[in-house]
């Protein structure tokens, strides 16, 4: 229990040790840390930096008091602890197996993060004068090289901040498309499994979303699709390999038939890393497509961002392309094209600057050091390893569809039936197995869906281990072991949290008690 | 391939699992005409030192910004960050986690954008702050946003002083929505005389006006009198912040009557990369939470009562709402928040005022210096930045400096070339790492150039 800032009242916790209590409230290495409202000190600094001292201020009279900044600081010895303390309560991938579906937790290779940090790369201002940026523009021209040849697609916009901000790209030119030929048309067809952004991107481009139901088999339903194609439909937004881990098999046909009314094919490539290397989305007939550099390219999660999604189009759209746009210039120096100007076609502007660098650098160390073959190899070894998770657990879990997967499975609860036992439960268990759970309720279209995700960066002792786990889960379910899930988890830092009390009285900030009250 | 554990053996093995005989049974969904039998054009896989060689031969064609007099602005600023900062963010149980959608593992990365979430609140002045956007730019586009979803009105009035590539993202993101976004002309000498036509501008149709202080020219402008046209007339007052670090020495957005505070973070923690990753910082008043982007990090408890944090009001967002959610946002700047966060409890008040104040010091220098060589300055009020008139083309003077490895700043028809009277001005900003000599040798040789 936290002893130290703003007390708790827990009740006794169950522990291993005989119900002993320690004195400070820590248990071992599971020790607590305050806020750093509770325990630092507003006089404190843990930078030395020169005193400005006594000046004349040009500041117009909008002078701030120190106080009224209101926050405290640490010394960098507390400052390194706080900060230690707390990510010792975080599961990441380089502690353990995370097999997140649809997210590609894979190992993230620590080289990326030293090209990443090359002071010649790093400390460069994206307003220096282009004449000082060239290698900076080298590293987005080779990167786009990399992204076009792996996609089959001519154009690329490397600007967008992440998957969302991609897609949101790639709609805004099928709007622009349409609208140059005079009419932008009022919907775009989602299928029931996309994830959440795409049909809030679709909103964002002021489009109305079609949804289209999925076969038996998991996939697009060929003619539910064909029925909804007309020349009022703008464009589809198709995830492939799609949310329930399988490849759509009619994807060139649908392409086909998109095209044949007008429309334009929108790739959701967060699932790039099955096909990578064997597949071009290009030959399959898409338009356009984001590719999550932070997924299959392996710049890290860092706990929610920052991503990246450069999006690769087709000459159908290739005009399109926002600023900003690298341009070779005559004696083969680059530049970047900043500004629309009147007559072009592109859309706009995505964001300031040009995009995330960062994780440019980051993507291009990974892609130069698996290559053409690494690269094909990354993405069999993840469809291997998935469809060994899918035939090792397909007899104790229920598989939602039959077939190969491709880099992740998919079970409903079917299994859980009549147990007691929830998704929820089952997930919360796993986290006590020592493992990140998997994906739940998600693709909505399977009932208490659970989308496993393993990568290509597994061993296959991990993998063993894992199944092991998930076997022995799936038995206690059945044999009525109810507390060891509804319980779950036990051994986390902290049991379950209650969301719907955070949601009903939303605290969002740190206050003195006194303020808060 | 030194990142691949699964051995020739281990994959014979599991293809026997599966039951089939080789990969290429399990691409049986993939249309035979897609299906490609050798290797793309591209290299092959490279060992770690011939990638370093590579990236620093890539490296050597740039110019570093701390290896020259710098003097670059305009929404990105180079400060000295703590080599504890960059430590702390590496650690992989930081660096290799996701969202944190189990709270019960991921307490590490919630508490901090707890504190996260309340730093930014504090120095901007404000009731509530999200868990990071983007950056600054995107951040706008979303404020704008949510005036209308908090107006119901649809008009968007932005300040010329406002950072050009901002009202370019504000417009690229309302394209295709209802909104209408009105943007007034750049006025640099007189940014009094911007706020009287924002004023001036504001009707019954207006959702909010959006104003950048510091402007982009650098002027700091007292928004007090603004707001309250902006809530007698019942619109909002949009406040953008592109040099957090001025937060320390100049009064808060909040205590001037901003209703949404738009802020790029970069300034604390993250060095300037070219750009980006950045970090957008977004805070607005508590009878506006439900409206707001992106995620939201809460207090609660859990089983036992100890208390805990989560993602909270998450129907507000894409994976729950969908088509009606207020953003489609999902991924934000986690790495980068924590940055943020750690400068930020190195700093304290006391630091970050020092610091500011160390900002201004320098700056209150260069425009000394400047105006001693007969240079024109048009800032009264300012920060860490000025704007120059150096009555010839900016953007050949900076080329020319470059030359002799001299950054001097951003020339303002950079962001917009489209508008003539902005061809002579000079962007310049001072931050605590320009030193003594480095202000000189901008001052001599732009001296050199008028």
């Amino acid at each position: 229990m936290l002893r130290e800032g703003r007390p708790t009242t827990p009740e006794a916790i169950a522990n291993d040790a005989g119900g002993i209590e320690t004195f400070s409230g820590n248990r071992g290495l599971r020790i607590h840390e305050p806020l750093i409202f509770e325990n630092g000190s507003y006089n404190r600094t843990g930078v030395d930096m020169e005193d400005a001292g006594a000046f004349e201020t040009s500041l117009g009279g909008m002078d701030r008091e120190e106080s009224d900044i209101n926050l405290p600081g640490y010394s960098e010895p507390e400052t390194m602890r706080h900060f230690t303390r707390l990510s010792r309560k975080n599961y990441a991938i380089d502690m353990g197996f995370y097999p997140l579906g649809s997210c590609t937790m894979k190992h993230n290779p620590r080289l990326n993060e030293k090209m990443a940090r090359v002071p010649g790369l790093s400390d460069v201002h994206p307003l220096q004068p282009l004449s000082t940026v060239q290698g900076s523009l080298k590293v987005m021209d080779e990167l786009s090289h990399w992204l076009k040849t792996l996609t089959g697609m001519p154009a690329v916009a490397l600007s967008p901040k992440a998957g969302a901000h991609g897609e949101l790209c790639g709609v805004m030119a099928i709007r622009a498309a349409h609208e140059a030929k005079g009419d932008p048309r009022k919907y775009i067809l989602v299928p029931e499994s996309a994830h959440g952004t795409n049909p809030a991107t679709a909103a964002l481009c002021g489009y109305k979303v079609k949804a289209i139901p999925a076969n038996d088999e998991g996939r697009v339903d060929l003619e539910a699709l064909k029925a909804e194609l007309d020349e009022t439909v703008a464009g589809i937004m198709l995830t492939n390999p799609n949310t329930c881990g399988l490849f759509e098999r009619d994807i060139i046909e649908i392409a086909e038939a998109v095209h044949a009314i007008g429309a334009y094919f929108y790739c959701d490539g967060a699932n790039f890393n099955a096909i990578v290397g064997r597949v071009r989305p290009g030959d399959l007939g898409i338009d356009c497509m984001h590719i999550n550099l932070h997924k299959t390219f392996s710049t890290p999660h860092g706990g929610g961002g920052p991503g990246s999604g450069p999006v690769v189009f087709s000459d159908r759209l290739a005009d399109y392309v926002p600023v900003p746009d690298l341009v070779m210039l005559d004696d083969n120096s680059l530049s970047l094209k900043e500004h629309v100007e009147d007559g072009d076609a592109n859309f706009g502007r995505m964001t300031a600057f040009h995009g995330q660098m960062g994780m440019y650098l980051r993507a291009l160390s990974y892609m130069m050091s698996h290559g053409s073959d690494g690269l094909r190899q990354v993405a069999e070894d993840a469809v291997l390893s998935a469809n060994y998770l899918q035939a090792s657990l397909e007899d104790v879990m229920t598989r939602a569809f039959d077939g190969p997967c491709m880099h992740e499975c998919l079970f409903s609860d079917k299994f859980l039936k009549d147990t007691g036992v929830e998704t929820l439960d089952f997930a919360k268990a796993m986290i006590d197995e020592g493992y990140h759970p998997m994906t739940m309720y998600f693709p909505l279209v399977v009932h208490g869906a659970m989308l496993i995700e393993p990568t290509e960066t597994e061993s296959k002792h991990e993998l063993d281990n894992f199944i092991n786990s998930m076997r022995g889960l799936a038995s206690a379910a059945k044999a009525g072991e109810l507390d060891r899930f509804k319980g779950a988890p036990y051994y986390a830092p902290l049991r379950r949290l209650d969301e719907t009390a955070a949601a009903r009285n939303p605290v969002l900030k740190w206050q003195a008690a006194e303020a808060a009250e | 391939m030194r990142f691949l554990p699964l051995s020739e053996n281990n994959r014979r093995d599991m293809l026997e699992k599966i039951g089939v005989s080789s990969i290429d049974d399990l691409y049986v969904d993939v249309p035979k005409a897609a299906r490609r039998d050798g290797l793309v054009d591209l290299p092959t896989h490279a060992s770690e030192m011939q990638v370093e060689r590579h990236f620093n031969k890539l490296a050597s064609q740039n110019t570093q910004a701390g290896s020259v007099p710098f003097f670059v602005g305009g929404g990105a600023y180079r400060h000295h960050v703590p080599a504890l900062v960059d430590h702390l963010i590496q650690r992989g149980e930081f660096l290799t986690s996701y969202t944190p959608y189990q709270p019960e593992i991921t307490q590490g990365t919630l508490q901090y954008l707890y504190e996260f979430q309340t730093q930014v609140a504090n120095i901007t002045g404000m009731d509530v702050a999200n868990a990071s956007l983007y950056d600054g730019s995107t951040g706008c586009g979303e404020a704008v946003l949510m005036a209308r979803r908090v107006t119901r009105r649809k008009k968007a009035i932005l300040s010329g002083n406002l950072h050009g590539q901002y009202q370019d993202t504000v417009k690229t993101l309302t394209r295709f929505t209802e909104d209408e976004i009105q943007i007034l002309p750049a006025n640099p000498a007189k940014p009094e005389a911007d706020i009287e036509a924002l004023k001036a501008a504001i009707d019954d149709q207006t959702s909010c006006v959006v104003v950048q202080n510091p402007n982009f020219f650098g002027h700091l402008v007292d928004l007090t009198d603004l707001a309250e046209v902006c809530h007698a007339k019942k619109a909002l007052l949009v406040v953008v912040v592109t040099e957090v670090m001025s937060l320390g020495a100049v009064k808060s957005p909040g205590a001037m009557g901003a209703d949404i505070v738009v802020g790029e973070g970069q300034s604390i923690g993250n060095g300037l990369n070219f750009g980006g990753p950045y970090l957008g910082l977004f805070a607005t008043n508590q009878k506006y939470v439900r409206q707001m982007p992106g995620r939201l990090c809460g207090e609660t408890v859990d089983a036992n009562g100890e208390r805990g944090y989560v993602l909270t009001l998450s129907t507000r967002e894409q994976h729950i709402r969908r088509e009606k959610a207020t953003s489609n946002i999902c991924t934000n700047s986690g790495l980068c928040s924590l940055a943020f966060t750690i400068h930020m409890s190195l700093l304290g008040q006391v630091g970050l005022k020092k610091l500011a104040m160390l900002n201004h010091k320098k700056t209150v220098q260069l425009k000394s210096a400047l105006e001693a060589a007969g240079l024109k300055v048009l800032n009264t009020a300012f920060f860490n930045e000025i704007t120059v008139d150096l009555g010839k083309s900016a953007a050949d003077v900076v080329d020319r400096l470059a030359a002799k490895d001299i950054l001097a700043g951003v020339p303002a028809s950079r962001l917009n070339p489209k508008d003539s009277t902005l061809k002579n001005l000079l962007v310049m900003a001072a931050t605590e790492c320009a030193s003594d000599e480095d202000i000189e040798a901008v001052v001599s040789a732009l001296k050199g150039e008028v």
